[in-house]
């Protein structure tokens, strides 16, 4: 039988293989899926990870919603980093569109364009405002910040929707709950014509390449991610407990809010009760398989993105249920928790009863 | 310290030629490690067997695969003349081996006779069990009120729990992992009497030590181990301290030569320091007073759990809640100063929790510089990698850390070595009052001298130290002066040259006449 033994150190090779190993394994579910369902498990692949990159727009498309994934992973990371669990970035996610998308409804014919950079900053106020709030729950009442993150998700969904079916709807939308269409002054700025990217990836690269300085160059980062691995080492060296939570949950709310601002501002162009994708629970995954390094979350975001496009396309090409894209990802969160054994420990083959040489005698 | 000698006469070894236990050739292997090696051991029965060896000679593994918590890889036990595979403990328990453990297995929140019913046969009711607890514990003079939650009781009278609960299995074989290391030497000698009647009936005792005083008191045969193997087998009555150290640790410890200093200006006060417990199983700090000078080492004595941690807390900076006027700090009021605002003044400290305290276990030895240091930090908080892997190299070969390197992670490196890359680490930051807590708790002999050797070479340079250890011979060793703390209320001060192991034994018990203690404080102070 097989037996798990213990590592003496973690292994670094599977600290990288992991991730590999988990999508494989979710390959080879996803295919027995597919054959159960009858469906073709060859064409069904193809839709999730041929199409999505076979053309130049195809490949923008993924951009596009990988994007706010990596946003948000990038803030949850920090979190995570610092054992502070906040579950509720999408709804982090939502307030930040609801305060840019208001925002960019008072943008008029002659605004200028500066006000993209208004929107911009609305989301990230509106993010760390919503997440604000589980810190202070958390920091004055000691409140599980699991439970209240996720709870307030569902408020902002109340809120967005109080909102666009109430005061926010368009008069002259017949009814449907939705803001007017924002000014075209309003759109966040893309990076070429004839394709949906814009700034935001940059902006989301540049993220990146900032969460690597604070956290592995900077006391500060360090002193984060003390507080998570060790919070008896962080109280011994004096770094703030209080402070890492405001700044892990600011941090993730403003991320998040941001990206919710770059989606009302950019590819969506008004808000309505269908802005929540479920970005905000989508980069959770993407945080973990990315092991909450900038580096491999980028790809990590690409690996979701396309599970969104994937299962899209096989909804409306092969009939497949919606359900499939959420299936995949949970699919993959799940393989990568079990593959994470290997990590920490080794297996080995050994004979049904081990020979303790008791049996000599 | 051999109160216990005398009381050995009594015991004898039943003229029996059977080994009760032997065990040939064990082998178990760990991924990394070897913990035992091709080790064999004869128990004769109504014998009292000491095994020594330092911490990680494989001392425990050995233990466990005697009482069947752990399978060896290879060699065979042999109990009363049978060849057995004992599976678990269960099993142990039935062939009659008993075994009482250094760290207790208690439930704090039940009474001791729900404690022990949890381990016995079910078909006994609470009231039949409270009796037997009551008729071993006169058997023995072990005395034990059945009804008392366990959280109350003292550490000494949770091991007469754990005692009391092995004898009533009616064991022929008793395992003692160290015992006494959480006893006063009072609760030794009490202790030793109940195992001397023991081995004068007939039972035979396997005693895990490294205390050789302690195994010489009661033990007519001792196996040593060293890194795993067997290093000799001998009777611990004929030897002496030097050859028994040999055995165990391959050399002799270099011996300190203490050279008497006029300690300095006063770098510590603490007046009438009062601070409530945090957690419901702690300790109220109660009128603290205490002063360290520059240039002397102060020792701090006490069966742990005594308000060794809570006034640890208080003085690095951990707790906070203090009066700020109560804690000075080379005259600066410094009760309430978080710890790196009383590190900048001067104050390092090397908690007993290496792993997840002193050290974060996953990040490298390099890393866990900025615990505490910030020479390799630049503006604004930037690492400087290069200037940061320089300054762990430099601890590392100061002070023979054995790591692959500054990139080793804190968690790879073994107690010992850790505990000297973490007092390194405090010390090279030149501080003006160090203090350490069990400066070397779980450290080999070798380890533990070289760290006593740099507090003492630190003392030399100027620093006012503080030690707080469960270790009255380390203490006795190294300190200038000695506290004793008890219940949360410290003792006066007491000259080294006055301290005798009796003394502070009672005083750990908290019996220090109060009026002396006034006194002895005033004639501190006119000495001073």
């Amino acid at each position: 039988m097989f037996k798990l033994e213990a590592r003496p150190q973690a292994s670094r090779l599977w600290t990288y293989a992991s991730p590999l190993l988990a999508l494989a394994l979710t390959v080879v579910l996803g295919v027995i899926l597919f054959i159960a369902l009858g469906k073709d498990p060859v064409r069904a692949l193809q839709m999730f990870f041929w199409e999505p990159i076979k053309s130049g727009y195809a490949l923008g498309e993924l951009m596009v919603k990988a994007t706010p994934l990596l946003l948000i992973a990038l803030g949850l990371a920090v979190c995570f980093r610092s054992n502070v669990w906040n579950i509720g970035a999408e709804g982090q996610f939502v307030i930040g569109a609801v305060c840019a998308g208001g925002v960019a409804m008072l943008a008029g014919k002659d605004t200028g364009r500066w006000v993209v950079l208004v929107i911009i900053a609305a989301g990230v106020l509106g993010g760390m405002l919503w997440a604000g709030l589980t810190a202070l729950l958390r920091d004055r009442f000691n409140a599980s910040e699991i439970l209240v993150s996720l709870m307030l998700v569902y408020v902002a969904d109340m809120v967005l929707s109080y909102l666009v079916y109430g005061p926010w709807k368009d008069p002259a939308g017949y009814n449907f709950p939705q803001t007017k269409t924002f000014e075209a002054v309003t759109q966040i700025p893309r990076l070429m014509t004839g394709s949906r990217v814009s700034v935001g990836l940059l902006i989301a690269l540049a993220a990146a390449a900032g969460l690597w300085v604070f956290l592995f160059r900077t006391r500060a980062g360090f002193a984060q991610q003390v507080g998570g691995l060790a919070p008896d080492a962080a109280r011994y060296a004096g770094f703030s407990s209080r402070k890492a939570l405001w700044v892990a949950l600011l941090t993730s709310g403003g991320a998040a809010g941001l990206a919710g601002a770059l989606e009302v501002a950019g590819p969506i162009g008004q808000l309505t009760p269908y802005v929540p994708a479920a970005y905000g629970f989508a980069a959770i995954i993407v945080a973990f398989v990315g092991r909450l390094h900038p580096a491999g979350m980028g790809l990590s975001a690409v690996l979701m993105s396309m599970f969104y496009i994937g299962g899209e396309l096989a909804q409306s090409r092969l009939g497949l249920p919606k359900s499939i894209t959420g299936v995949f990802q949970g699919l993959l969160l799940f393989c990568l928790l079990a593959c994470d054994t290997l990590v920490a420990y080794r297996l080995r083959w050994v004979a049904a009863r081990s020979a303790v040489a008791g049996g000599k005698a | 310290m051999d109160f216990a000698s005398d009381l050995f006469s009594s015991s004898f070894a039943p003229d029996m030629t059977t080994p009760l236990l032997s065990l040939q050739g064990i082998t178990k292997r760990y991924p990394g490690v070897v913990a035992n090696q091709d080790v064999s051991l004869t128990v004769m029965p109504g014998q009292a067997h000491a095994v020594l060896g330092e911490n990680g000679a494989g001392k425990s593994t050995l233990m466990k695969i005697i009482y069947g918590s752990v399978k060896p890889d290879e060699g065979q036990v042999v109990f009363n003349g049978q060849s057995v595979q004992i599976r678990n403990p269960q099993e142990a328990r039935k062939l009659g081996i008993s075994m009482v453990f250094q760290h207790f297995s208690l439930f704090d929140t039940l009474t001791v006779a729900e404690n022990v019913w949890l381990g016995l046969d079910k078909s006994l009711s609470l009231a039949e069990v409270t009796e037997r607890i009551l008729a071993k514990a006169s058997e023995y003079g072990l005395d034990l009120e059945p009804d008392r939650p366990v959280h109350t009781l003292s550490v000494g009278e949770m091991q007469r729990v754990e005692i009391i609960r092995a004898l009533l299995t009616e064991p022929k074989l008793l395992i003692l992992d160290e015992p006494t290391s959480v006893l006063t030497p009072q609760a030794v000698e009490k202790l030793f009497v109940v195992l001397h009647k023991l081995v004068s009936q007939g039972c035979s005792i396997l005693y895990i030590s490294h205390k050789l005083h302690e195994i010489r008191a009661l033990c007519s045969a001792c196996t040593v181990l060293r890194g795993g193997k067997l290093t000799g087998v001998c009777d611990p009555r004929e030897e002496t301290n030097a050859s028994l150290s040999r055995l165990m640790i391959g050399a002799e410890p270099p011996a300190l030569a203490p050279t008497p200093r006029t300690p300095g200006d006063v770098v510590l006060s603490v007046k009438g320091l009062q601070l409530d417990k945090q957690d419901p199983f702690g300790v109220d700090l109660q009128g603290i007073d205490l002063q360290v000078r520059s240039g002397e080492v102060v020792g701090l004595a006490g069966v742990s759990g005594n308000g060794q941690r809570e006034l640890m807390w208080a003085l690095s900076g951990e707790d906070t809640r203090s009066p700020a006027a109560a804690i000075t700090l080379l005259g600066q009021s410094a009760g309430q100063l978080p710890p790196r605002a009383r590190r900048s003044l001067g104050l390092h400290f090397v908690p007993e929790e290496r792993l997840g305290r002193g050290a974060v276990p996953s990040m490298s030895l390099a890393h866990n510089l900025l615990l505490t240091r910030s020479e390799a930090l630049g503006t604004g908080g930037w690492i400087r990698m290069g200037a940061l892997a320089d300054q762990a190299r430099s601890i590392i070969e100061r002070f023979k850390v054995k790591a692959s390197g500054p990139d080793a992670a804190a968690r790879s490196l073994s107690g010992g070595n850790l505990q000297k890359f973490i007092v390194g680490r405090e010390i090279s930051a030149a501080p003006k009052l160090l203090i350490v807590s069990q400066p070397t708790w779980g450290v080999d002999v070798g380890a533990a001298a070289q760290i006593r050797a740099e507090i003492l070479a630190l003392r030399d340079a100027g620093c006012a130290v503080l030690v707080v250890s469960e270790e009255l011979e380390e203490l006795f060793e190294i300190s200038d002066r000695l506290h004793v703390i008890a219940k949360g209320r410290l003792s006066p001060s007491l000259p080294r040259a006055e301290a005798t192991v009796a003394l502070i034994g009672e005083w750990m018990s908290g019996l220090w006449p109060a009026a002396k203690a006034e006194m002895a404080q005033g004639a501190q102070h006119v000495q001073a």
